[in-house]
Formats: C-alpha cells, structure tokens, sequence
C-alpha cells in the first residue's frame, strides 16, 4: 500500500518534469507546451480570475441540473418499460436504435430550438444522460432473479411490494453505474455546447482564450481544472456505489 | 408445415419487437405534418432531403455526389485514423501496465486524471498547436478515445487466468509467444468491449470537432446549415450521422462476432 502511493508521486513528479524539461530546453516549442510549473501556477492564478470561476460555477451548475433530470427521467421509464415484458422488448430495440446517435450532432439543432443557452446545455445533458441509465436500468431488470420475485409472490406481495422490494434494491447498482457513465458523458457534452455555442462557461472561456491570441498556458491550465474536477467527481461516485452496495460487492466476489 | 410453422413464429417474435419502432416513427411523422412547425420538418421531408444532398450521384460513384465525396472522405478518415492510433498505443500501453505491476502504480494516477478531462477540453488547446487542419482532428479523437481501450485492456490482462498461464509456464512458452498466444486472446473480449466503446466515442468527437474547426466533413455541413436556417438540411446532416453511428456500430458488432467466436464457443463448453 505504501510502495503503491510513493510509486503513484514517483510518476506524477516524472510526468511533471519531463513536460518541464521538452518545454524549458525548447525540444518543444514553449508556446505549444508551456513548462509544467507555469501551467500549475496559471491554474492557481486562475482561481482568482471572476471570469473563470464563474464560468466553472456555470457549467457545473448546468450539469448537475441536467443530471438530476436525467436521473428523474430515465430511472422511472426505466423501471415502467422493464417490468412490463411486451413493452420491454419493444423499447430494448427502440433504445438499442438510438443509443448510437452520436449526441453533440444535435448541438446545431439546440442552439436553433432554444433560445436561451442554458436551455441549450441542459437538454443536450438530459439527452445524452437518458441513454446509458436506462439502458442499464432495462438490462437490470432482466437480471433480476425469479427466485427471490416468485417467492415474495407467493406470500402474497402484490407487484409494487415486489418491484420496491426486491426489483428495486437488485437493479439499483446496475442503475448507480449507468449514472455513473452519464456523469462524464454529460460532462463531454456540456463542454462541447459551451465551445461551439458560447453563451458562458468553461467551454466558452476556453475558446475566448483559444481565439484571443494562443495562450495555451491558460487553456492547460483549465484542462487540468476540468481533469481534476472530473476526477473528484468520479471518485465520489465510486465512494457511494461501493458504501450503498458493499453486499452487491461481496456477493459478487462471492461468486466469482 | 413445420418450415411455415416456425417461419411464422419468427415473424411474431420480429413483430413483437419492431413494433414499437414503427409505430414511433409513425407518431413522428403524423405530428410533424399536423403541427407544421419548421423546426421539426416530418421524416417523410428528411429523407428525401438525406437523399438529394449525399446519395443522387451518378451510378459509377455509387450514387455518392461530390458533396457526400467532399464530406465523407474527411470525416471517415479522421475517425479512422484516430482510432486505430489510439486502439493500438491503448493494446500497447494497456498489456504492459496489465502485466507488470510496478508500471502500473507508477502510471495509475496519471491514467486516472487522463481519463477525467473531458476530450473536448483539449480542442482549443490543439487547434493551436496544430491549427485546423487534420492532425488537430486526428489529435482530438487519439486523446479522446485511447482511454477505453487503455482501461479494458489493462483489466484484460491483468486478470488472465492463472490456470492458463501455469500451463504456458510447464509447456515453455513465454516472451512474445506467451504474449500473442496467451494473454492477448485471453484479454481480447474485454479489449474489444473497449474498442468499441471507442468507435462511437471516436464519432461524438470527430463530429464535435468538425463543429468547431467549421472547415471540412459532415461537421461542417452541419454549421452551414445551422447558420443559414435550412432546417430539413440539417435534419438530414443529423439522421445521417445517426445511420453513420449505427453502421459503424453494427459493422463492428459483426467483426467482434467472428473474431472472438471460439471465447463463445469455450463459454458454453464450460457451463
């Protein structure tokens, strides 16, 4: 455990000192790949920057409500289409059809619908988050063991007793992993629309940066926001799924 | 009779599941046309319009116009090339840091952060080092789509079989021989999982980089007809990147199919 972490800062400082090294001996043009230690010292600059930082503020915020909103839709339809059995089968080929539409191709199509850009971010969001949750949500549910439905039948369950009871716990980390692949996707998506539509942001300071004469010192330096901020909120993620199913873990290494 | 008969149940069982597609697609069409709003022209519009713009060449271009020449071209090269630099750096790097363990605590951190910067962060960053032009596509698309790839096939060939590998060890087999013989065919189902993981990010990005580079490809075409408000136009750019993203993804499917078919065949030898 402790050779595992000084090996992890052992690499991350060789990382950070070769881009040092290409850039300060000018084996790499500096203006292309500014020395590592300027582009941490703009990421800490950048924090002082109102411009920045609300544009940070913006596009989490309209990620996280476009998140929620996803969740609140394709879980329910999720579990409606899935216990349904005709209907299940049906939706499996529909979601199956739409799930490879790569989404940013109707970021033209948002922008001409909506006026507000908010509107723009947010349903991109809900639209490219549906998929991967309710697709998992939809595969849970035939995973569900028959067993443990009938048995709770046959003591007289009705079908919302079971669905609460049984469906519910067993599908739900299947579904906590859909939301998980959401989160980045949807954090792909938000960043695509602020870069091509504008209208605030992180993607939108990028490109302000991009167009106002090449500082790729700054714009490093917000990827290694966006890198970091990717990372805590992946990390969270990965936290609560293993604390909420710690027994869907162990059954599963039960298993195997 | 028993031909009829389960030529009969196959077609029940197509039904009961291409129902409901059919039936969404009629729902499109009929409240398009009763709404009239030209922001959503009715499928009946788009295709015909899908059709004029890309598939009216003449016969000896497979029907392709020189539009859907200009616009293909770029756009299937940029996925292709990028992807299949970023399937092979990610097999490569991927093995190594699978098998050894000390590479792999020396580059997990790193590994981890990559993957969290969402790619289209980095398309100004690249369009000013490689200005718009193709290797700031293919640039885009290499660092966006190496990370499945990389991911499946360090958990590939981190968990092959010990059984496996003790017998390569008694018959002698090791170096490449043990790679290409051993590890690589048992790590291939979770590599292709990641591969094509890759293939429809590797979409997603060239087209968002096409949006924003606004300079060649179907990307391209969807700018124009944004800006000037020809909407069934870029229905049309919209359904044919949709078809684009299905038939790469069926292709795909298939290859997978056939390649790893005997992992399929020693599954149910198995169970």
């Amino acid at each position: 455990m402790k050779t595992r972490a000084v090996r992890g800062a052992v690499g991350v400082a060789g990382a950070v000192a070769v881009i040092e090294l290409v850039s300060r001996t000018g084996l790499v043009d500096e203006t292309a790949l500014p020395p590592a230690s300027i582009i941490v010292a703009r990421a800490v600059e950048q924090l002082g920057d109102a411009e920045f930082r609300d544009g940070l503020a913006s596009t989490l915020g309209a990620w996280a409500g476009g998140m929620l909103i996803a969740i609140g839709v394709a879980v329910p339809l999720g579990l409606a289409l899935g216990s349904i059995r005709w209907l299940g089968d049906a939706s499996r080929v529909v979601v199956e059809l739409m799930r490879p539409i790569p989404s940013v191709a109707l970021i033209p199509l948002a922008i001409v619908i909506f006026a507000s850009t908010t509107n723009v971010k947010m349903s991109l969001i809900v639209y490219a988050g549906t998929w991967p949750i309710l697709i998992n949500t939809l595969y849970a549910l035939r995973e569900v063991d028959p067993l443990a439905k009938d048995t709770l039948r046959s003591f007289g369950f009705g079908r919302l007793a079971v669905l609460w009871r049984v469906t519910m716990p067993s599908a739900a980390p299947f579904v906590t992993t859909g939301i998980r692949i959401s989160a980045s996707v949807g954090l792909i998506v938000v960043i695509s629309a602020e870069l091509f539509a504008g209208g605030g942001g992180l993607g939108t300071y990028l490109s302000r940066t991009q167009s106002g004469g090449g500082r790729t010192d700054l714009l490093l330096a917000g990827a290694l926001w966006a890198g970091l901020i990717g990372l805590v909120i992946n990390v969270v993620l990965v936290w609560a799924e293993r604390k909420a199913f710690r027994w869907h873990s162990a059954r599963i290494e039960g298993r195997a | 009779m028993t031909v009829l008969r389960t030529a009969l149940r196959y077609v029940g069982w197509a039904l009961s599941r291409i129902w409901l597609v059919i039936g969404l697609l009629v729902l499109w069409e009929l409240l398009t046309r009763s709404r009239e709003d030209p922001f959503f022209p009715p499928p009946s519009e788009i295709v015909p319009e899908l059709r004029e713009i890309w598939f009216s060449g003449p016969a000896d271009h497979f029907f392709l116009t020189s539009k859907a020449i200009n616009d293909f071209t770029p756009s299937l090269a940029h996925i292709f090339v990028g992807w299949l630099a970023a399937s092979f750096f990610g097999i490569v790097l991927g093995v190594a840091v699978g098998r050894s363990r000390a590479i792999s605590e020396y580059l997990n951190p790193l590994i981890e952060f990559g993957r969290a910067i969402p790619p289209p962060t980095l398309i100004p960053f690249f369009i000013i080092v490689f200005k718009i032009a193709d290797p700031m596509y293919i640039a885009v698309i290499i660092f966006g789509v190496i990370w499945p790839v990389l991911l499946n096939t360090i958990d590939g060939a981190r968990t092959v079989d010990s059984v496996q590998l003790d017998t390569a060890k008694v018959f002698g087999i090791t170096g490449w021989q043990r790679l290409w013989k051993v590890i690589l065919p048992a790590a291939s189902p979770k590599i292709f999982a990641g591969l094509r993981l890759s293939l429809s990010l590797a979409v997603i990005l060239m087209v968002i980089s096409e949006l924003i580079g606004a300079a060649s490809g179907i990307g391209e075409h969807l700018v124009n007809a944004q800006q000037s408000f020809q909407l069934p136009s870029m229905w049309a750019g919209i359904l044919l990147l949709s078809i684009l993203g299905l038939l790469l993804n069926g292709v795909f499917v298939l290859v997978e199919r056939r390649v790893l078919s005997w992992h399929r065949g020693a599954q149910r030898l198995e169970s």
